[in-house]
């Protein structure tokens, strides 16, 4: 404060526009404030597009340049400079317009229409187990709805002393559980099984997601309408769309409490794409199973034949018989990063970063190896190790610039271990379409490439 | 004691004692869910199991099937049930050694290209409880009992299981069942049922060993993408974060070093906003216009583009395509007449005649 402000206190200064008459006031204002809002805009629009267009350093290495220190340093930007942007600018926060690559992606030519198709997470981007929302691998069979939760209603029927039907009010009201689980298409990596068919771990891996999902456990629903849990073998569970997609799922597995009606996912409710307001979860089990929209529960004493487990999602074998009901997911892994398409960007240390899961329980260790399997090392798991989620598992790798085959091998705590695509065929051929959980291979090239392969 | 507590207490007492187990833990949950109408049950319980449980009384001829085959179905089927071009064909590759087996023969044969529905399925009641709960694809559950019947036992003969002149029903079902291709070509003996209701394996069926060191190898690098089909699922510079410790291939370019893109490159894969005057995505969707047509690339029908050059300014003509649809123009495959507001096919008219811009 200066001395003229403590003789005279409360004395305000007169901005210039005390200085002119009432209408000068208000056209000056009217002026002043259009422009500068618009100079205000322009300059942020230039200096927005001045950040997009110089390039950023090369990543590999990082020299000091002859004026002595890095620009990025020496000249403070605008944002350590300036005023940030508001609170709520956003009332739905997005990613950073630096991450737009980082998207959900349909394969080319895999389906003919966009409604009974699929489109694959970017497991190459993600961090740690959990997928976000946006990201999660979609696959519709005649197409997503966003049903309106009032509107929508859970009836529990058949094999029961009443048959029963549920608001969503009510659902929410029972006691619910959150656990995290992985969902993976029975069809992950499908086109794999007689040759390298797609280049990155997206198009490969990418139909497998893993979320926290809260719901009410299906048991207790059932126990609401007095299902008959002895003679009742068997729950077909319904969706709402038009698909009406019908799975059957075995009760053994229902009174253990795993099955869950949910409505959350990750904290929100769930998605339209995965089935909003509500789906079921069938932990360890094909995604099929997990029947989105989900309006019905029946109760009986024998497996249903619905459309999706006996034409679809059936294992055919080389003695041209079918699996039917093969419904778990067999433990599996793949490395992330680096991956198929990525390019390393020079020698020197990485961080091998992968995915391992299985649908009969925990991960109990993942070996690495960087010469195509005659090696092994152990990674290190990093927490939480959950029941049939994804586990995150990483481990240090110096390249030194020559051409590398890098695996993942995973064990689950029933000691089961990913087989090799030979192992695989030996038993199953080329032709079963689902469940293919062999050891992924990705060769680093001298040029820093990475590419799918498989090796004989 | 209150009234409220007398009654949940009176509640507690009834159910425990006049009820069974399952009954008596309904009461932990009070005021949760209500029991369901018949009415509401008919309304949804529409599944048809194995042993024809749910299978409602009707029937429906070969005959019936075809036309309603023709109507409904062959736009994205093909009028044979051969088409590979919208869905997986539905018929083909079954023999009449195969309807007296009971399987499949060309199943064993690693070279026979695809599998068909009729080659797969095993229960005719799938096939029912299909077509009733997701047929037509675009408009499920809008045919009626009869039509279902009808179209069902046109598949059949289409596969040779039924004569032509068959009439399928509620009471021959069972019959028919017992000459289904592939009725014996199913297995549960996998260990990959998460129960023990099969009575299936209990080991899974291929075994690895965790060996660490010197371990046998594969060495050689059987397959791997050829160079022709390197940018083939796009630009992977493009689908990679533009920081860490690594970046995307440039994949429009040959392998190298100069493959590397060192910057990041915001926002350029966001979708662009339409603007105005542009498609009426909106009546697109709503009226499943896109499941056949694209906006520059031909799908299952000619692309809007293709489409705006052949016929420029002819707004009445496509007004009336766009309801009514036809063969013939763009080739054999057929589009089924639409229903859909006279206003909205004209929408779509006027902006396909003034060029489809995006």
């Amino acid at each position: 404060m200066n001395q003229e402000n403590i003789k005279q206190p409360g004395r305000v200064h007169k901005a210039p526009e005390h200085f002119l008459d009432r209408a000068g006031i208000s056209q000056v204002r009217l002026e002043a404030k259009s422009g500068r809002r618009d100079f205000i805009r322009k300059a942020f629009a230039t200096a927005a597009a001045a950040g997009a267009s110089v390039p950023v350093a090369m990543a590999q290495g990082n020299p000091i340049p002859p004026e002595g220190g890095d620009p990025n340093i020496l000249n403070l930007p605008e944002h350590t400079t300036g005023l940030g942007q508001g609170v709520a600018t956003e009332g739905y926060g997005k990613p950073s317009k630096f991450e737009s690559n980082i998207q959900r992606r349909q394969s080319p030519g895999l389906t003919q229409t966009t409604q009974a198709s699929v489109s694959f997470a970017p497991l190459q981007s993600l961090f740690g187990i959990v997928t976000p929302n946006g990201l999660h691998f979609e696959r519709h069979h005649q197409g997503w709805w966003d049903i309106d939760p009032s509107k929508h209603r859970l009836m529990i029927n058949g094999m029961v002393k009443t048959p029963k039907v549920f608001t969503m009010d009510e659902i929410m009201r029972l006691p619910s559980v959150s656990r995290f689980h992985f969902i993976e298409c029975g069809a992950n990596t499908a086109v794999e099984w007689g040759n390298v068919a797609v280049p990155t771990v997206q198009y490969t891996h990418g139909m497998v997601s893993c979320s926290e999902f809260t719901g009410v456990p299906l048991i207790t629903l059932l126990q609401l309408a007095g299902a008959d849990l002895k003679k009742g073998k068997f729950v077909l569970a319904e969706g709402a769309d038009g698909s009406s997609m019908t799975r059957t799922i075995p009760m053994s597995l229902i009174t253990s409490g795993e099955v869950l009606v949910a409505f959350g996912q990750n904290g929100e409710m769930l998605r339209p794409e995965n089935g909003y307001p509500l789906r079921l979860v069938v932990p360890g089990v094909q995604g099929v199973s997990w029947v989105k929209y989900l309006r019905r529960l029946e109760v009986g004493d024998m497996p249903w034949a619905a459309k999706d487990e006996a034409i679809h999602y059936i294992d055919l074998m080389p003695d041209g018989t079918h699996r039917q009901y093969a419904n778990i997911q067999e433990c599996k892994s793949v490395i992330t990063t680096p991956s198929g398409g990525q390019v390393l960007l020079d020698k020197g240390f990485y961080n091998i970063s992968g995915l391992a899961w299985s649908g009969r329980g925990k991960i109990r260790k993942v070996d690495v190896s960087v010469d195509g399997g005659r090696f092994w090392r152990q990674a290190r798991l990093e927490t939480p190790v959950l029941s049939k989620a994804l586990t995150r598992f990483n481990i240090d790798w110096v390249w030194d610039g020559k051409p590398a085959i890098v695996q993942s091998r995973a064990v689950d705590d029933t000691g089961y271990v990913q087989p090799t695509y030979r192992q695989l065929r030996d038993v199953r051929s080329t032709r079963s379409i689902y469940h293919n959980n062999a050891i992924q291979s990705w060769l680093i090239a001298e040029s820093g490439e990475v590419k799918n392969v498989q090796l004989s | 004691m209150s009234s409220f507590l007398k009654s949940t207490a009176a509640l507690l007492l009834l159910s425990l004692v006049g009820m069974g187990l399952a009954q008596a833990q309904s009461t932990r949950f009070p005021g949760i869910g209500r029991e369901a109408t018949p009415k509401e049950v008919a309304a949804w319980d529409i599944d048809v199991r194995p042993d024809f449980k749910g299978l409602p009384v009707g029937s429906g001829s070969v005959v019936k099937g075809q036309d309603v085959w023709e109507a409904k179905c062959a736009s994205c089927h093909g009028v044979f049930g051969e088409s590979n071009e919208v869905f997986s064909p539905l018929v083909g590759g079954t023999t009449a050694k195969d309807i007296e087996t009971g399987r499949v023969a060309n199943l064993t044969r690693a070279d026979f290209p695809g599998r068909t529905t009729m080659m797969k399925v095993a229960t005719v009641s799938t096939l029912w409880d299909y077509i009733n709960r997701a047929m037509p694809w675009n408009q499920p559950k809008s045919l009626t009992v009869e039509e279902v019947y009808s179209v069902t036992a046109y598949l059949l003969n289409l596969a040779d299981v039924v004569p032509g002149n068959y009439v399928l029903s509620d009471k021959n079902i069972a019959e028919v069942q017992k000459r289904m291709p592939n009725r014996n070509g199913m297995t549960t003996k996998h260990a990959m049922w998460p129960g023990k209701e099969f009575a299936g394996l209990a080991k899974p069926d291929v075994v690895n060993v965790a060996c660490m060191s010197n371990c046998a190898t594969e060495p050689k690098v059987a397959s791997l993408l050829p160079d022709h089909a390197r940018n083939a699922h796009g630009n992977l510079a493009d689908q990679n974060r533009g920081v860490g410790a690594q970046r995307g291939a440039d994949t429009t370019r040959p392998e190298g070093k100069s493959t590397v893109v060192a910057q990041a490159s915001p926002a350029e894969a966001a979708p662009r906003p339409s603007a105005g005057g542009g498609a009426p995505t909106a009546l697109l969707q709503k009226h499943t216009c896109l499941a056949c047509h694209g906006m520059d690339k031909k799908l299952i029908g000619p692309s809007f583009q293709e489409i705006a050059k052949k016929h420029p300014d002819k707004v009445d003509y496509l007004a009336a395509k766009v309801k009514n649809g036809g063969v013939g123009v763009w080739g054999q495959m057929p589009m089924p007449a639409q229903a859909l507001p006279e206003a909205d096919a004209r929408t779509i008219a006027v902006w396909i005649a003034k060029g489809a811009a995006k």
